[in-house]
């Protein structure tokens, strides 16, 4: 459960793994399992997220060096997301845009075991075209299915030895939803505390959905 | 009417303890004209309730941003949660109003804001079409024209829709509309009598009761 280091923590991700990346913007952005990956070499990844990279260091810095295939995200458009935005404009990256809460919806089915649901963002707009639809109480829904990772790299503020995990403020944001929907959750957190530091109560992520941690961030 | 006192014209048609999201641009200034004691609730879907104004100097904490990605607070009752929960906020009809920008409008409250089709343009749509389906009602904060003199209140959107029939009322530098199935009606015109602001959409195709 808890690992020595961040290079420890990402060994054995493979080539081609779809690979859920938290954060939103810089918050929550498991900056230090990105680098490790970086290091590792895992190449023709699947990146999901919300954003594509900010400025030339997380998810910026794994597309710059030639690692993403593809990226699945609600947002790559940004003032400072130049790396992404040349390797879109030269070919060298897919991109496939879904509606931010479609997004954490589609991750948080995976997780639960959904095979697929019926959503009303996005109906009628070129983001529903060529998926199937249905008008349901009057109001028109589209297909979508589950978003499932072979990895998750996700960052949290503790972390017990169970791995049952506490975030901080809106660094939160999609790590719950992506710690649920990958096969391997590795985390990387400000602190590990001892078994029974946590209150029950006021865990977010139970350990039962991770696999990895390691001490990490800056908190 | 410049965008301030829009905002504040905006801030006040917003009812007293509603729960409420303010778009990334120009809607986020209404927050500024929300009176303390009105009890509004400001959500911002990266996942918190109770935002409260933008944090400067030490109060300054990467971890605490809004939709923009903005530094700002947490006032006292406010609550985190993950996006899922966020969203599912919105799409369960939980938020009273969302106020957004808008590059079109049609008579009917169909929005577009996210995309102009420019054929080089990086997609992105963020949270938009789950704003726009989500919230019970949506306000729309925008300039009457654009930059060129053509009108943001159309017949029907020539842009990119972010979602269908979901606009309900239109705030303008000119005129308050409220738009819908049976149209477009203004409901409050600023400084120009409201039968010029007729003739003046009528000229561009768009017909206003």
């Amino acid at each position: 459960m808890i690992v020595a280091s961040a290079d420890d923590a990402v060994a054995g991700i493979a080539d081609g793994s779809t690979v859920l990346v938290g954060g939103f913007g810089r918050a929550g952005m498991p900056y230090g399992l990105i680098d490790a990956l970086i290091r590792q070499g895992a190449t023709g990844l699947t990146v999901v997220s919300n954003n594509a990279g900010n400025g030339d260091t997380g998810l910026a810095a794994l597309l710059k060096a030639g690692r993403v295939a593809k990226v699945i995200c609600s947002f790559p458009r940004q003032t400072d997301s130049y790396v992404f935005d040349q390797l879109y404009r030269a070919g060298q990256v897919e991109l496939e845009v879904v509606p931010q809460g479609t997004l954490a919806e589609r991750l948080r089915a995976a997780g639960a075991g959904i095979g697929a649901f019926f959503c009303p963002t996005g109906a009628g707009t070129l983001l529903a075209e060529g998926k199937e639809s249905r008008t349901i109480d009057g109001r028109d829904h589209v297909l979508e299915y589950p978003i499932r990772g072979d990895v998750a790299l996700i960052q949290a503020h503790r972390a017990d030895g169970m791995g049952n995990l506490v975030y901080r403020k809106t660094a939160r944001n999609f790590g719950p939803v992506m710690a649920t929907a990958a096969t391997t959750t590795i985390v990387e957190v400000g602190a590990v505390v001892e078994v029974g530091a946590l209150d029950p109560e006021a865990v977010v992520t139970p350990g039962i959905y991770v696999d990895r941690v390691v001490n990490g961030s800056p908190a | 009417m410049n965008p301030d006192q829009l905002a504040a014209r905006v801030a006040r048609d917003i009812p007293p303890h509603s729960y409420v999201n303010l778009g990334i641009g120009l809607p986020t200034r209404v927050a500024d004209h929300l009176n303390p004691e009105s009890g509004v609730v400001l959500h911002t879907e990266n996942g918190m309730l109770n935002m409260g104004p933008a944090a400067t100097g030490d109060r300054i904490d990467p971890d605490l941003i809004n939709a923009g990605k903005q530094p700002v607070t947490e006032l006292p009752g406010a609550a985190y949660f993950h996006h899922a929960d966020s969203f599912a906020m919105m799409r369960g009809g939980h938020l009273d109003v969302c106020v957004l920008g808008a590059f079109q409008v049609s008579a009917t409250g169909d929005l577009a804001n996210w995309s102009t089709g420019a054929p080089d343009a990086i997609p992105a749509v963020g949270g938009a079409m789950d704003l726009a389906i989500g919230a019970r009602q949506v306000f729309v904060m925008m300039t009457l024209f654009d930059k060129r003199g053509r009108p943001k209140l159309v017949p029907s959107c020539t842009f990119p829709l972010t979602g269908a029939g979901c606009v309900s009322r239109v705030y303008t530098d000119v005129a308050v509309f409220d738009v819908g199935p049976e149209g477009a009606v203004i409901r409050e015109a600023f400084d120009v009598p409201a039968e010029q602001i007729r003739d003046q959409l009528a000229a561009t195709g768009l017909r206003v009761r």
